[in-house]
């Protein structure tokens, strides 16, 4: 598999990045335009506004903290700049940023305004961006490389070619000794029994069928079902009928594997092996959470054509529908649809796959990164107070 | 597509052999002989459709009864609502998930 290797970006912790962005973090949303208005004086930076960071509390502020804390993080980042209006919980975040060695700094609006912060914070990032400027890839073993999966606007032949091909990559990435990650929790439904089966020792399956319960419960507390959004319309015109049977196709993302960790959303794993993470099946909701987990390289299979990206992850589309690879073909890395006719195998396929994930990871822009798209998507457990 | 030859590419694929639906591959017209291979390579008996068949959709490999369980990837992914003969376009007309959707029956 390309010999094993890829040219990335070494970081202070040890971790390996296929990116080098100068983020420009606002800790919440009335900082965003601060943040853009320094990205848009030091071009280069990354600004990385969102929707929320006030007033949240209990397991939903928790999980806000891990997912900034963890993007900032994200090996993918070489250093950042926090902006929020109060100083407290910037500094908290760049705390938690600095664990990993990387240089990163805070500033906060109010008693300033958002014109003197802009100055102040857009000198910090030009210096942080002039030094990134000179961090030079350096070769580094593939198992080096966190990867995760997660498909979108799937349709059945995700589950016979574009899904089984990321299930191979896996396979021979997780021999190899390295990292990756699944997830989508309630798009699992019909399909929970074999992902549990899968589970390394009966502590990560009691932790896994508690999470796919709550999910589930969470689902039913609200008196809906989700027949009417699940499959989606895309899922539908694809030929998907049930949530069952686009969860038998979701779970051959893992191949054969066995499952070696189960992780709360953007929770950073502790030990190399494939890890499952409670995460929604919304695109970037997902995504985004296994970029603050650490994730460099993010896969995407999808049959009908979701178009996501993310603005720290370079994302990998692959598809075996010929429909979609034909009149979507800019959105799509790799073409596995002579899967159906028999032309290629699952190896060949996966071959496919691995020559442009680690070309990404060495730097070339995949479909979503030249699109510009950036989709950065904050998972919200309930309402602020 | 093809005609005949174990090396021509197929109409539709069966992920495993105790299933009851198949996944056409190419767009299937109503009364085609539409030719079948499982994803382990190996070749199936011809069948003819019934309805068109557009690429992604299922059809049945078999005969299949008002209630009876529907079988893909040697799994249950829902029941049948009408009787589903050989060949028919199988989808949300015909198919219903057990496990989502149950209460709009009730």
């Amino acid at each position: 598999m390309n010999n094993g290797h890829f040219w990335g970006y070494r970081r202070a912790n040890g971790r390996m990045g296929a990116r080098n962005h100068v983020i420009i973090l606002p800790v919440d949303d009335i900082s965003n335009r601060t943040a853009e208005a320094v990205a848009a004086n030091v071009p280069g930076t990354l600004p990385l506004p969102h929707a929320y960071g006030r007033l949240q509390f209990g397991a939903d502020l928790e999980l806000f903290f891990r997912t900034l804390i963890g993007i900032g993080s994200n090996p993918n980042v070489a250093a950042a700049v926090v902006i929020g209006i109060e100083p407290r919980w910037s500094e908290r975040i760049a705390q938690g940023i600095a664990k990993t060695g990387k240089p990163v700094e805070a500033f906060s609006i109010e008693g300033r305004g958002d014109l003197e912060t802009t100055a102040k914070a857009a000198r910090a990032a030009a210096r942080l961006l002039q030094d990134a400027s000179e961090v030079r890839r350096e070769k580094a073993p593939l198992s080096e490389l966190w990867v995760s999966a997660k498909c979108g606007e799937s349709d059945t032949t995700t589950g016979l070619a574009s899904c089984p091909t990321v299930g191979r990559f896996f396979e021979r990435l997780i021999e190899q000794g390295g990292t990756a990650f699944f997830g989508e929790t309630s798009e699992l439904t019909g399909g929970e029994h074999l992902v549990a089966e899968r589970m390394k020792t009966p502590q990560l399956r009691e932790k896994f069928m508690a999470m796919f319960r709550d999910y589930a419960e969470m689902i039913e507390r609200t008196g809906e079902d989700l027949l009417g959004s699940q499959p989606t319309e895309g899922n539908i015109a694809g030929g998907l009928s049930t949530i069952e049977e686009k969860a038998l196709g979701n779970i051959e993302k893992i191949g054969r594997l066995k499952v070696d960790g189960v992780l709360s959303p953007a929770e950073t794993p502790a030990h190399k092996g494939l890890h499952f993470m409670d995460t929604s099946s919304a695109a970037a909701e997902c995504v985004t959470l296994f970029a603050a987990a650490g994730a460099a390289v993010h896969l995407f299979p999808t049959g009908q054509g979701n178009v996501i990206g993310n603005p720290v992850l370079p994302v990998v589309k692959l598809s075996g529908n010929p429909k979609t690879v034909s009149t979507m073909s800019e959105h799509i890395d790799v073409d596995v649809s002579q899967l159906l006719r028999g032309e290629i195998n699952l190896d060949e396929a996966a071959d496919r796959l691995s020559d442009i994930t680690v070309r990404a990871a060495c730097g070339r822009l995949t479909c979503a990164e030249v699109l510009g798209h950036r989709e950065f998507v904050l998972t919200k457990l309930h309402r602020s107070a | 597509m093809g005609k005949n030859g174990a090396n021509s590419s197929p109409d539709f694929l069966v992920h495993n052999p105790q299933d009851s639906v198949g996944v056409a591959v190419v767009d299937l017209a109503p009364k085609a002989t539409a030719r079948g291979r499982l994803l382990s390579g190996e070749a199936l008996p011809p069948l003819t459709s019934r309805d068109a068949v557009p690429l992604g959709h299922k059809l049945a490999l078999k005969d299949v009864a008002k209630g009876d369980r529907v079988i893909k990837y040697g799994q249950v992914i829902g029941e049948a609502t009408a009787a589903i003969p050989a060949g028919a376009h199988v989808h949300t007309h015909n198919l219903r998930g057990l496990r989502w959707g149950k209460k709009e029956k009730q």
